[in-house]
């Protein structure tokens, strides 16, 4: 363990608080503001954002707020429900597809590919993350979109949307515009980060454990599984929940294709809205007071609820650190 | 019994190269994904990168012939005045975390903070800058467009900065302190010089990230058909100017997106990679 800093900090003379120089005082001073800075920038956000919104929330309940699904601009009635449930249903989508993908990398990176395979392919993968969000919405509305409606979402509809119970889900016109494609793009754009996270714990796991799985004869698949995925699930899990925060803060790219329509449908092919996409929408063009405070309300209910999921995702990868014995 | 065995290391087997297949197969589809991207944007947008693009403003509707020049220069300066804001507040966190109170109980809370920040919603940071500088300046601006850009800054500043000094070998801190220099003079002269490339990759990194953010931008430097380097007036930038063309009804409009597109992306990939070659552990 380093622990100099600690030891500095006790040294007699060097920066102990009695004759500690001038320029300590101050360099330490400012620093320990831009460090207390952040905090403020948190607390900040949370204040301004309910003070924002009050008035939407002691017009309508916050709970009737948040179970609300009519949002009437003429009428000045607003609810959050569906963007809420496009937010969760969008997300859910991107983790379902994401989830096993970035397994996947994950797995043929640090397992099968070889070593001067493994760098330009992590690389590569890691670059999705870099494209800005709003670069995946210019794409997917001119072009996945369309390609989705013709060559996909027919096969779905016929396939999957002929099964019971979870047949009405596939149903839906054929324009591409929808939730479906939303979760599609969104899963693209979490991959990036859940496999490395993936691939980072995976990393973890010592070399002997996995030789003497080999060892005893396990296969490639039975040593992912019976040990490195057991040693690592805090870890995998909290990287799958970071994924899942990303999702459902992720603006541009869904504002593009899903379509910006208040409504509640069964079906996924139908145009819906999420929180951030309704917020992008219409926050320049809201007139009223009411209007904007709802807006605002939404905001803030798309921050907690990001904020306790990245929260919890860190709080797992600390856990996760923590038995590995690094000190992060 | 021997044909049961035989049974059990084929299916085994059988598991294991068809999970394995479907893992490649995932990589692959990973890839596509990525050349399927850059492949339309070099297609639709290559065919407009000509001079125009660079020395006539954004057109209005109607307007056959237009470029990016408000909206490249408009992007600069929000993205510089937003680095210059949020980089010295980012490197002074980070230098508070990694030496003058590294064990100390705030830094347990920033750092936790600090992460949880890294993905917040940048919607949300529209909405907090608007509140806090649009409302109360009466207008949309460039500075608040500056502001919000600085407060994506900050977090990816933090983070490298600390990552980087703690590489710093604490032998190099105690050689100092036992010739009797103060922390301060450790800090800048030994700590942040050994540490200095890894922090600027920080903020490469940090420019990297927010030169395509448009969310935190809609509502703060709103945008602008006209060039101006007045940061007080509502400002042109390239990723608000996309999202508008592109939902705009001009072909032109359309195009003029794409151009825009491509050039975002080769900057940001651009930048990416040179902060991973920056980065690359030396060995």
């Amino acid at each position: 363990m380093n622990s100099t800093a600690e030891t500095l900090n006790a040294l007699p003379g060097a920066s102990s608080c009695a004759s500690r120089s001038l320029g300590d005082r101050v360099f330490h001073g400012i620093s320990w503001f831009a460090a207390a800075g952040v905090l403020l920038v948190l607390g900040a956000i949370i204040v301004m954002l309910y003070t924002g919104a009050r008035p939407a929330f002691e017009k309508f309940g916050f709970f009737q707020f948040l179970t609300t699904a009519e949002w009437n601009p003429v009428t000045e009635v607003f609810g959050g429900l569906s963007p809420l449930i496009g937010t969760l249903v969008s997300s859910a989508i991107a983790i379902i597809i994401g989830l096993p993908v970035s397994f996947g990398i994950a797995l043929f990176i640090t397992e099968m590919a070889p070593p001067w395979l493994k760098r330009p392919v992590g690389t590569a993968i890691e670059l999705l993350a870099a494209i800005p969000s709003i670069i995946y919405g210019m794409w997917g509305l001119f072009v996945f979109a369309p390609f989705f409606a013709d060559h996909i979402q027919p096969v779905l509809t016929n396939t999957l949307g002929k099964l019971p119970l979870i047949g009405p889900l596939f149903q839906g016109p054929p324009l591409g515009i929808s939730v479906f494609s939303a979760g599609i793009i969104l899963a693209i754009m979490i991959i990036p980060f859940i496999s490395s996270v993936m691939r980072d714990v995976f990393e973890t796991v010592p070399t002997e454990l996995r030789e003497s799985a080999f060892g005893v004869g396990s296969t490639t698949w039975e040593v992912v599984w019976n040990v490195v995925l057991p040693l690592t699930k805090v870890g995998a899990v909290g990287g799958v929940i970071l994924g899942l925060g990303r999702a459902m803060g992720e603006t541009m790219a869904v504002t593009f294709v899903i379509g910006n329509a208040h409504e509640l449908h069964a079906a996924l092919f139908e145009p819906g809205n999420s929180i951030a996409s309704t917020i992008a929408n219409e926050f320049t063009e809201a007139d009223g007071e009411l209007y904007t405070a709802s807006l605002i309300g939404l905001g803030l209910i798309l921050f907690i609820i990001t904020f306790i999921v990245l929260a919890l995702a860190k709080l797992m990868l600390v856990r996760m650190a923590a038995r590995e014995g690094r000190s992060t | 019994m021997r044909n049961a065995s035989v049974d059990i290391y084929t299916r085994r087997k059988a598991v294991n190269i068809f999970n394995l297949t479907a893992s490649a197969i995932t990589t692959l589809i990973g890839l596509f994904f990525l050349s399927w991207l850059l492949w339309v944007l070099f297609e639709q947008g290559i065919s407009h990168f000509d001079w125009n693009l660079l020395t006539l403003d954004t057109p209005g509707p109607g307007d056959e012939t237009g470029g990016l020049r408000n909206a490249i220069v408009g992007s600069l300066l929000l993205t510089g005045v937003g680095v210059l804001i949020g980089a010295p507040v980012g490197v002074l966190a980070g230098t508070y975390l990694a030496e003058f109170g590294r064990y100390a109980l705030i830094s347990h809370a920033v750092r936790f903070i600090n992460d949880v920040l890294l993905s917040a919603p940048s919607i949300v940071i529209g909405v907090f800058v608007y509140e806090i500088m649009v409302i109360p300046m009466g207008n949309f601006s460039g500075w608040s467009g500056a502001v919000a850009l600085s407060i994506i800054v900050i977090p990816v500043v933090v983070r490298t900065t600390e990552d980087m000094m703690r590489l710093v070998p604490d032998s190099m801190r105690e050689a100092a302190a036992a010739l009797g220099a103060p922390q301060w003079k450790i800090v800048t002269n030994v700590v942040l010089k050994a540490a200095i490339s890894g922090v600027m990759t920080g903020i490469l990194l940090a420019i990297a990230r927010i030169a395509g953010e448009t969310a935190p931008l809609l509502f703060t430097a709103l945008n602008n058909q006209f060039f101006t380097l007045n940061m007080d007036e509502p400002m042109s930038n390239l990723p608000v100017m996309i999202f508008n063309f592109a939902m705009g009804p001009y072909d032109n409009w359309h195009d003029l997106a794409w151009a825009g597109s491509l050039l975002i992306t080769l900057t940001v990939l651009t930048l990416n990679i040179l902060t991973r070659f920056l980065l690359r552990p030396k060995k």
